[in-house]
């Protein structure tokens, strides 16, 4: 249909692309941080959480495809819509003072390139089992995968700079997906962010907190 | 007060430009900005020197000829002001001041300061506007518009298309620019009967034009002089989604 490649063709329908796959990438991560976290409640818990949701069969394997075509076109109209960007403006400023711009907002794509390498990575690593910094691999044991890899340093340390990114990237990126695909209401200060503040922070403080925890040996 | 400018020189559009030092001496705090470019200019043409050239006409805030990215600043640095609304009293002496023209694929600079906006003209041939009925004037009341609608419109209305939205955006796109017009338009009974097609053609005029895409940095809100509201993008998002769908249809 000609609206169809009308729509994707204009960088407001790519912004729109982008709103949507990244709210669903939200919603996934929020989910993720609170199953992750029953870590703190024992091997018990989070392994019979882990089987729970190996038990699901094809809706696992639904929401797996959703999150990887979401993300697929996620990065795709990112990489389109910051080539155009980038050719808009050939020549540059001598001097530029940002007024509203934010370390956020401002990271979004090397932010989001991290994320992306870090995903690839998690996913060899939790997933898949390829990548084995500790060694061993359990498909049933996920408490101990957890506790094992992150007594390696280096494996807690990229873990903890990809959640900080995460928490950078959803500060602005949950936010202006929702502006994205319009339908946040009228504001009187469109650029205070404190739901999306607030989601960051839990996002951030979850996911680094069981990497720090094994780590100092508090858990495990 | 006495200052130091570092001014973009560039003869021509397709001259190679450089930023130009001049002092600017005895000049006062209650000249606007174009008025102490009006006395550099005038030491200039009196040296024989070609003068500084930037835009400019109503020198009143209210025309969108003027624009200058002043040290870093689109329309420098006092908010919700446009360039000749500047006054030197918001520099301290001795201050160095950098003056830089727009800068976007979609405004070449023509010379100096001056930059070819006519691609926000081409964005609003696009659909930014309504195709009005001829014949006898109605009834000044004769069409009812909600009050919040009235004043929304109408802080959309106040676009004067100088184009510092785009000048300031980290992405140089005009989607403030485009958005107020669609907000403005979009809000009102007159604007109804071609509000999604005019979604469609203004934002495919846009990206035609060479301008990048929002990512919502905000910058566009801070550097308008009119204040205008990133609200009016998440309008526009909204009307082109739904124009997608209907293929542009009521």
């Amino acid at each position: 249909m000609a609206t169809g490649r009308g729509f994707y063709r204009s960088l407001v329908g790519k912004k729109i692309v982008m709103g949507v796959t990244g709210l669903i990438w939200v919603g996934f991560v929020v989910g993720h941080a609170a199953g992750n976290l029953l870590v703190f409640r024992g091997p018990e818990a989070l392994n019979s959480y882990s089987h729970f949701l190996k038990s699901t069969g094809e809706l696992l394997w639904i929401v797996r495809a959703v999150l990887v075509v979401a993300l697929v076109l996620h990065v795709i109209a990112a990489v389109q819509v910051t080539r155009q960007s980038r050719a808009a403006r050939p020549v540059g400023y001598a001097k530029q003072e940002h007024q509203a711009a934010t370390f956020a907002s401002r990271t979004m794509r090397w932010g989001g390139a991290l994320l992306l390498v870090f995903i690839v990575l998690h996913i060899l690593h939790f997933t898949t089992g390829t990548v084995r910094p500790a060694g061993s691999f359990s498909t049933t044991d996920v408490y101990a995968n957890m506790v094992t890899s992150f007594r390696i340093w280096w494996v807690a340390f990229f873990y903890v700079t990809s959640m900080a990114a995460l928490g950078f990237h959803l500060f602005h990126g949950a936010w202006s997906s929702v502006r994205s695909i319009g339908v946040s209401p009228v504001s009187a200060d469109p650029l205070k962010k404190k739901v999306s503040l607030g989601l960051a922070l839990f996002l951030w403080l979850a996911f680094t907190a069981i990497p720090v925890a094994i780590f100092a040996g508090l858990i495990g | 007060m006495n200052l130091t400018l570092h001014v973009w020189r560039q003869a021509g559009p397709d001259a190679p430009g450089k930023m130009v030092r001049y002092e600017a001496n005895d000049i006062s705090p209650d000249m606007s900005f174009l008025e102490m470019l009006d006395v550099v200019n005038e030491r200039l043409t009196a040296e024989g020197e070609t003068p500084i050239a930037f835009d400019h006409d109503c020198r009143e805030g209210i025309c969108g000829a003027c624009g200058l990215m002043i040290n870093g600043i689109a329309h420098g640095p006092e908010k919700g002001t446009a360039t000749c609304q500047l006054h030197m009293r918001s520099f301290s002496d001795g201050a160095a001041i950098y003056i830089e023209p727009w800068r976007a694929r979609a405004f070449p600079v023509i010379r100096d300061l001056a930059v070819d906006r006519s691609s926000l003209d081409r964005i609003i041939q696009a659909g930014g506007f309504i195709t009005a009925a001829t014949g006898g004037s109605q009834d000044a009341n004769a069409i009812l518009v909600p009050k919040e609608n009235v004043d929304d419109a109408m802080d959309s209305a106040a676009c004067i298309g100088c184009g510092a939205c785009a000048a300031a955006c980290p992405n140089a796109s005009a989607s403030l620019f485009t958005a107020a017009k669609i907000t403005h338009l979009g809000l009102l009974p007159q604007g109804q009967p071609e509000r999604y097609r005019r979604a469609l053609s203004m934002v495919g005029r846009m990206d035609l034009e060479g301008f990048g895409s929002c990512t919502l940095h905000g910058e566009c809100q801070e550097a308008c002089p009119k204040e205008i509201s990133i609200d009016t993008i998440t309008r526009m998002n909204r009307d082109f989604l739904r124009a997608s769908v209907t293929g542009g249809r009521e």
